[in-house]
């Protein structure tokens, strides 16, 4: 844990008391780290902090107190080393495809020769799967392919460490899948270590090894961090066939229904946040529910589920 | 809009068109005015000797139509001070818009982008821009001719002191609500205070500056007519006010239809531009 690649110590944020009221604590005693190459997902319901959690890590937003190291140093501000891709996908509609990652490219590389830098925007462009739209604007893109150069932007500048808030959450169904898929490839080839935000529990299980759960705000916390243990080369065709797939989502949309919101009155005994406890549902056994079962029916029977918001 | 739209608004157009000609003409024919009742002796008073001369009455559609043709067909004479042909005239006007209009764009674009970026500046120049901007242009004249002692520079300042508001506040405008995510995005990158400038915030603040400058230019399109009255010499303002003091109504016709024609190019100039960095996200 002490060579962890990003550590996260004692995050708080605390905005400052409404006339006459209380100072808000929207997370506190925040504690994790990431390991280089690991992709990790952070779950919790709006409010808790995830995205602000997230701009502390970006450098765009700054935490009331605690510390956060990457590569041995600390993060202060936006950095080059940390590429974000946006969930609105932040491209601007006055640049084409390829500039707006030229843009980022230019930024990152300035000596670059021009020739250069379009070679290496081109790479990115094809890695994406948007070979032969470099030259539309972004209006005439659809909401996928829009997400698709945001993600090409954020890689190009090959970052020591990619941001994702929520990057899939404004998509279609069938076209998240496909960026999903597109997403999981680049990253086995890369070894990117990325932490993303999602409210899709589909979404971490296919592309998270470890998933973050946070507990709501207000004085949010991290209640335990779920390993991942299916196998690495998992693809969103066949994961949802492996043994461990429904033990890990019922897992965590158990937590997300009800231990999410009474974690603090029920805070299990020995529960630490400077080392919230790693979990592997997938490997233990079902106590109530015959594996068998589909834990889609089964997690209909649970009263009032809220929609993951 | 599509061919048929275009076609049919443009028939109606043409129609409206001869209808106005048609009551323009209808309506000044000559009339011989009577002389019955008058003593021969009020009759010549009022030169309307012998019975039946033609009353001076407003100029008909053929009268001005010679006219425009021509001034038109020669618009580049000097016959000294107080006779030049139409496109001299018209040049010093445009000249004296087009550099209070630049003047005024090199001092009120940067100062939008600072009130635009800085809230402190948005404070403390707010109460000048807001007791400054309801003065008509008009009343800097006596101030400018006293201090500059130049009739031609001081109406090349009141168009400066015009033009500047429009652009001065929706460059602010513009700056001011460049989206917080194009913004994130270049901090993430590292850009540096100047190529975001130029990079980001100067194209997402484009298309709300071009509006203050086309209505900055339509103001001051305005501004200059009143202007060259004052001050004299030269120009089109000069050119109404001094075909008046002829009693040339012809003149004075051909002179509103010319500024109406130039005033419509200059906007539709701006119109091509905007479109030209207008975006659609």
């Amino acid at each position: 844990m002490d060579n962890a690649f990003l550590k996260i110590e004692a995050l708080a944020k605390v905005f400052p008391p409404a006339r006459g009221g209380q100072p808000l604590t929207v997370f506190e005693n925040i504690h994790f780290s990431i390991d280089k190459g690991e992709f990790v997902c952070i779950i919790g319901h709006s409010g808790c902090g995830k995205s602000t959690i997230l701009n502390v890590l970006a450098g765009l937003d700054q935490a009331s107190s605690g510390t956060v190291i990457m590569d041995e140093r600390e993060v202060s501000g936006p950095s080059l080393d940390r590429g974000v891709v946006f969930q609105s996908h932040a491209l601007m509609p006055w640049l084409s495809v390829m500039k707006n990652i030229e843009f980022a490219v230019k930024s990152r590389w300035p000596d670059w020769s021009r020739d250069k830098v379009r070679a290496h925007c081109q790479k990115y462009i094809d890695l994406v799967h948007l070979t032969g739209a470099e030259h539309k604007k972004p209006a005439e893109l659809s909401g996928g392919m829009k997400q698709r150069v945001g993600i090409a932007r954020a890689f190009s500048i090959q970052p020591k460490m990619l941001l994702m808030d929520e990057p899939f959450g404004a998509l279609d169904a069938l076209t998240r899948g496909v960026i999903q898929d597109e997403l999981l490839n680049i990253c086995a080839e890369t070894h990117q270590t990325v932490f993303m935000i999602t409210h899709d529990v589909d979404e971490a299980i296919l592309l998270a090894d470890k998933i973050v759960l946070m507990t709501n705000g207000p004085l949010a916390k991290i209640a335990e961090i779920v390993v991942n243990t299916l196998p690495r080369d998992r693809s969103r065709h066949d994961v949802h066939k492996h043994p461990h797939y429904y033990r890990i989502r019922n897992h965590l949309v158990d937590f997300l229904v009800s231990r999410s919101k009474d974690f603090a009155s029920n805070t299990p005994a020995g529960y630490d946040p400077l080392h919230p406890p790693f979990t592997r549902p997938g490997l233990e056994p079902d106590a109530d529910c015959p594996p068998d079962v589909d834990a889609r029916v089964r997690h209909l029977r649970q009263p009032a589920m809220p929609a993951a918001a | 809009m599509n061919a048929s739209l275009l076609l049919r608004s443009s028939a109606v157009s043409l129609l409206l068109l001869v209808v106005m000609l048609f009551v323009w003409h209808a309506t000044t024919l000559p009339e011989t005015a009577s002389t019955e009742g008058m003593s021969d002796e009020y009759a010549a008073l009022m030169g309307m000797a012998g019975g039946g001369a033609a009353k001076a009455g407003l100029p008909g559609p053929a009268d001005v139509g010679a006219t425009i043709w021509e001034k038109l067909s020669d618009p580049f004479y000097d016959n000294g001070p107080n006779d030049k042909g139409i496109g001299i005239q018209l040049g010093y006007s445009l000249a004296r818009v087009l550099s209070g209009f630049f003047l005024a764009a090199l001092v009120a674009i940067p100062l939008g982008f600072v009130v635009g970026m800085s809230p402190v500046m948005r404070g403390a120049l707010d109460p000048f821009i807001q007791v400054l901007k309801p003065i008509s242009p008009l009343a800097w004249m006596p101030l400018a001719l006293y201090i500059i002692k130049d009739s031609s520079v001081s109406a090349v300042f009141v168009i400066f002191i015009c033009s500047l508001w429009p652009m001065l506040i929706n460059t602010a405008h513009g700056v001011a609500s460049v989206k917080r995510d194009w913004l994130n995005v270049a901090q993430t990158l590292e850009v540096g205070a100047l190529r975001k400038a130029f990079l980001v915030i100067l194209p997402a603040a484009a298309p709300t500056i071009l509006t203050g400058m086309r209505i900055s230019m339509g103001i001051a399109w305005l501004v200059i007519v009143a202007a060259e009255m004052l001050v004299g010499g030269t120009g089109i303002g000069y050119f109404v006010w001094n075909e008046w003091n002829n009693l040339s109504l012809n003149n004075v016709i051909f002179a509103i239809l010319t500024i109406g024609v130039v005033g419509m190019a200059l906007d539709l100039m701006f119109g091509w531009v905007q479109r030209l960095v207008a975006y659609r996200e």
